[in-house]
């Protein structure tokens, strides 16, 4: 096998599992270390530069850093990344002064933004300051999206999201709220350079079972509900409610209806509760308040007496995986349940819809009805059309979003500018020795013991008469501070020198989790694996193989569960093993 | 400067036979130089003891005073020890064993804590054929003391301050063969390969058994013109053969091809391979095992490996037939016989 190429920026930037798992690859141990330094400010800076909205995300980001943050792999639990990220947010200092400055003399250039969520504001948060014009279309009254329009107060309050969205919209935006674009046609007819499409999507799949048209007024489609709650529309529901479905949106459904007047709120859904969509810690808080979670029950029919809904009936079923995994329900040999209720919410997923896009302007459209899309320029068909967000692939997260909104931005300049768009700018990346002194480094290596720290949450009973009141009290600083340090700096990374090694071992006495082995090189990655310290059976996780050695052996270190303790840099009498930060950041079209 | 160790391991390291991790062998953080090839050593004890599923409270470590003999804080943290006084391992370890000759010892000692101040103590213990792995952690020099040359530096041979040293070399293999020892090996920091199984075999043997381990001293010894540096070492090391060790009960997996190896059985059923190398003579002859390290010392070699064995070994406790039961074990009543008792002796003696 060949030595590894730590020259190549992927190498280092897959060892740090979380940022490289953050769609908009968010540098997380560097923000940690910032937040345990009590500089929250700078740390919140960081991650505004990256993910635009540290504070929302900070509430409810879906956290794909987490199940793979390398914590999980040496205890229980991963670091709270997630709730430290707001930890920043919540303890930052006013920081207006360092967002970037809109130049008032604008490029020339006009686009427009369809739809004012966390996609397209992250497309104008990077293209205003270059000296854009940017125009916003929303038909909803405030800019935010479903992050306004769905994400309940109770997980997401008025004022977090509003000062967020609010430092974009101040760049200077021509914001029109209130405003429906029905036809792509007139909107390419306003001569703007490019249109970036960031609808989302917005239609929420219906449940066709008999009995729908009848008690059509007791049945609501999930986020068209949350979306009349969020706007004032709804204040009140019935007290037996149903909520059909297992992802993230049946879970704010049930949850919002217990503050709406639900008392017997019940979760029902077809697929084993292990496979449900929402996130676990989603499906905790719903327990939580008191919301049963009914699973492997498929919906049946709606039962109207007197033209007035009363309950449903559900068969029971059991899931059957066959030998790849794919799940089938099949019905158990029982009658049907049947459950009470005055209302029921329908949360079984989304789609999108694009009705005002005519199809015969250029923007082709795949079998599914999705726009076809160049997935690395989100270029449509028609070169000055990019889609970005839930609009682009589907129905996806809002740091997902975000990531899409950088990379349509680099698009749309380059497009401008008559540049190729393919041509993507490469990562910036550092690689630095944290060294200070003979066995001091400029990060705290010690790794402590502890586990993951619960934040705090409100009172149950307030909590659940007051649907602004935030469940979540999050961090203080001293446990934020106990919880940043449980991070163990993957950033830093242990680089081998092989022109330095003495090959006296002590890296590999001294490393507490034995990743270290000197052995006979191999051809098959599969035969070296076998001939490791400790057992190497983590196959995502790469080896990090040196050139040869003076005994014609080499150094392999298993990545998998390293601890970035430094004890081998600190234990190499020839400082063979160094600490070197590697600060990895996705190139934006605008700099901090 | 890190003080203390994660206290995390790997999430799949294996477990011995009593349920214990290899980390559960070792002791705390160590405070020698960085490099130093004690620390190797102590990593190849720690491994030999999980390897043998050794009770830890049924194993005690002796040492003298230098870096060497410091190393038994960093191994076995849950094992009697006793640091004694310089170069006087050998008579605090014979008192212990002589006390409670059921625990494993293993004593630890350095080429000025054993060749020079203990040099008196050494050879006695050796006669005596103590039931003890005696391993010197030789780096030519006093570390502790800053790198002054030791009685075991070659001729010629100098550090990286020092003066060539004109004095000859003590070979502490020759002297405990010469002794009559009955498990004599030398071995290197840096190749556990080779150190594991040694130390493991030694633990086995029912007698003195001494293992004269090279490990380089990084910070005082480890300069070109040194031959107690890795490199010289790694370049002049010379094995009589590649060592296997078997414990009993353990099923033999490797095959050995008639003739390619030699075989040796310990009396708890163990079994010692010895694959034939360039160097071989047989490891039963002790003037064969002799003249081979006189042979490769004048080719300005070092032999390494198993060098002599003799698996019919009586320790002390035999030779001198002394209760089959540890001493400390002994009651008031059985340690001071009544009157009748001494009168019989008497009796015996008219
Ligand atoms: C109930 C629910 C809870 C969720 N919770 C979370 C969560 O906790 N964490 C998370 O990360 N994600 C969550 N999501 C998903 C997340 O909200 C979306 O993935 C994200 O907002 C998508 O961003 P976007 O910019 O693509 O579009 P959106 O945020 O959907 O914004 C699209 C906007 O475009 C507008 N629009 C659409 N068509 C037109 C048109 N023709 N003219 C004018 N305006 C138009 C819409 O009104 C909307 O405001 C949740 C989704 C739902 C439904
Ligand atoms: C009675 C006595 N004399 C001298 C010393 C000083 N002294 C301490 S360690 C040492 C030499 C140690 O050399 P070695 O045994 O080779 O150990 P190393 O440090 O090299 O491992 C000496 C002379 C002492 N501690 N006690
Ligand atoms: S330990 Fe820290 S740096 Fe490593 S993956 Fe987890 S959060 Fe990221
Ligand atoms: S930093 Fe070095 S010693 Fe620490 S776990 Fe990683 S490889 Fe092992
Ligand atoms: S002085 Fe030499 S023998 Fe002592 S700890 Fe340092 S390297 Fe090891
Ligand atoms: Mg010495």
């Amino acid at each position: 096998m060949n030595p590894t190429n730590i020259a190549d920026p992927e190498y280092f930037h897959k060892v740090v599992d979380c940022q490289y798992a953050c769609p908009a690859h968010t540098p997380v141990p560097e923000y940690i270390r910032l937040i345990a330094a009590g500089r929250y400010s700078d740390a919140y800076m960081i991650n505004w530069e990256s993910n635009v909205f540290p504070g929302i995300l900070g509430r409810t980001c879906d956290r794909p850093c987490e199940p793979a943050c390398r914590r999980g792999r040496v205890e229980e639990e991963p670091v709270a990344i997630c709730r430290l990220k707001r930890v920043a947010a919540d303890f930052k200092d006013d920081i207006t002064a360092r967002l970037p400055t809109i130049p008032k003399d604008k490029n020339g250039k006009k686009i427009a933004l369809v739809g004012a969520g966390p996609a397209s504001l992250t497309v104008a948060r990077d293209l205003m300051p270059l000296g854009y014009s940017v125009d916003v279309y929303d038909e909803q009254e405030f800019g935010g999206g479903f992050m306004r329009s769905q994400i309940p107060s109770f997980r997401l309050p008025e004022e977090v999201l509003r000062e967020e969205v609010n430092y974009i919209l101040d760049m200077g935006l021509v914001t029109h709220f209130n405003t429906y674009v029905d036809s792509m046609n007139s909107l390419l007819e306003k001569d703007y350079d490019a249109i970036f499409v960031g609808s989302g999507a917005p239609r929420g799949r219906d449940l066709e079972v008999p009995g729908r048209q009848e008690a059509a007024s007791q049945i609501h489609i999930g986020i068209n509900w949350l979306e009349s709650v969020a706007f004032g529309h709804i204040e009140s529901i019935g007290e037996k409610v149903i909520v059909l479905g297992g992802g993230n949106t049946a879970m704010d459904c049930c949850r919002t209806s217990r503050r709406l007047g639900g008392k017997d709120v019940k979760v029902i859904v077809r697929s084993p509760f292990a496979d449900m969509k929402a996130s676990p810690w989603e499906k905790e808080d719903a327990i939580h308040e008191d919301i049963p979670i009914i699973d492997n029950h498929v919906p049946v029919d709606f039962v109207v007496e007197n033209g007035k809904l009363v309950g449903m009936h559900f068969e029971k079923v059991r899931a059957q995986y066959n030998a790849r995994g794919k799940r089938t329900l099949v019905p158990l040999d029982e009658p049907h349940v049947f459950v009470e209720c005055d209302e029921v919410l329908v949360a079984i997923g989304q789609e999108n819809a694009f009705p005002w896009i005519e199809r015969d302007i250029g923007i082709e459209f795949d079998q599914w009805d999705m726009p076809k899309l160049n997935e690395q320029t989100f270029q449509s068909t028609l070169d000055n059309v990019f889609f970005g967000g839930d609009a682009a692939f589907g129905p996806e997260n809002i740091i997902t979003a975000v990531a899409h909104g950088h990379q349509a931005a680099i698009s749309i300049d380059r497009f401008c500018r008559g540049k190729d768009v393919r041509d993507r700018p490469l990562p910036g990346t550092t690689l630095a020795s944290t060294k200070m002194g003979v066995h001091e480094w400029n990060f705290d290596n010690a790794v402590t013991s502890d586990r993951r720290f619960k934040v705090p949450h409100a009172d149950k009973e307030q909590t659940l008469t007051d649907r602004y009141l935030e469940v979540e009290l999050g961090f203080d600083e001293e446990l934020g501070y106990a919880e940043a340090e449980r991070c163990l700096n993957c950033d830093v990374q242990t680089v081998f020198s092989e022109s330095l090694c003495i090959e006296c071992d002590a890296c590999v006495d001294i490393c507490p989790t034995r990743c270290i082995t000197f052995t006979q090189p191999e051809t098959e990655e599969q035969e070296l694996r076998l001939k490791l310290t400790a057992p190497a059976n983590n196959l995502t996780q790469d080896l990090y193989i040196s050139d040869s050695l003076p005994t014609q052996r080499v150094m392999v270190k298993d990545e998998d569960v390293c601890l970035h303790c430094g004890l081998c840099a600190e234990r190499c009498p020839t400082a063979a093993w160094d600490m070197q930060k590697f600060l990895y950041s996705v190139t934006k079209v605008s700099k901090l | 400067m890190s003080y203390f160790k994660p206290a995390f391991r790997h999430p799949a390291a294996p477990t011995n036979s009593l349920g214990y991790h290899e980390d559960d062998y070792e002791g705390s953080l160590s405070t020698l130089c960085a490099g130093c090839g004690h620390d190797s050593v102590s990593g190849a004890i720690v491994r030999a003891c999980f390897e043998l599923s050794l009770e830890p409270h049924r194993i005690a470590k002796i040492s003298g005073i230098g870096c060497s003999s410091k190393t038994p804080t960093y191994f076995l943290g849950n094992s009697h020890g006793f640091n004694s006084v310089h170069g006087r391992m050998p008579s605090v370890a014979t008192g212990a064993n002589l006390a409670n000759r059921d625990l494993t010892y293993i004593g630890v000692s350095g080429d000025g804590d054993t060749a020079s101040i203990g040099m008196g103590q050494f050879a006695h213990l050796v006669r005596r054929n103590l039931n003890i792995v005696y391993i010197v952690e030789n780096n030519g020099c006093y570390g502790l003391t800053k790198g002054q040359d030791s009685a075991t530096s070659d001729v010629g041979s100098h550090s990286k301050k020092g003066d060539p040293n004109p004095f000859e070399s003590i070979d502490l293999c020759a002297v405990a063969l010469q002794l009559g020892a009955d498990f004599v090996a030398r071995s290197f920091s840096g190749d556990k390969e080779q150190l594991v199984p040694l130390i493991k075999a030694a633990i086995s043997h029912p007698g003195f058994a001494f293992l004269d381990v090279v490990s380089p001293c990084v910070t005082f010894n480890n300069n070109q013109g040194s031959t107690k540096s890795y490199e010289f070492v790694r370049e002049h090391m010379e094995a009589t053969g590649t060592v296997d060790f078997v414990p009993m009960h353990q099923e033999i997996t490797t095959r050995y091809e008639e003739g390619a190896s030699q075989e040796v059985c310990l009396h708890d059923g163990s079994v010692i391979h010895l694959r034939k190398g360039n160097n071989e003579y047989n490891l039963r002859d002790r003037q064969a095992a002799m003249g081979a390290i006189e042979q490769h010392k004048a080719e300005g070699q070092i032999l390494t490996g198993l060098l002599y064995m003799d698996p019919d070994s009586l320790d002390l406790h035999s030779v001198v037939d002394t209760s089959d039961r540890p001493l400390n074990s002994l009651t008031e009543e059985e340690l001071c016989p009544s009157l009748q008792a001494l009168d019989n002796i008497n009796e015996s003696l008219r």
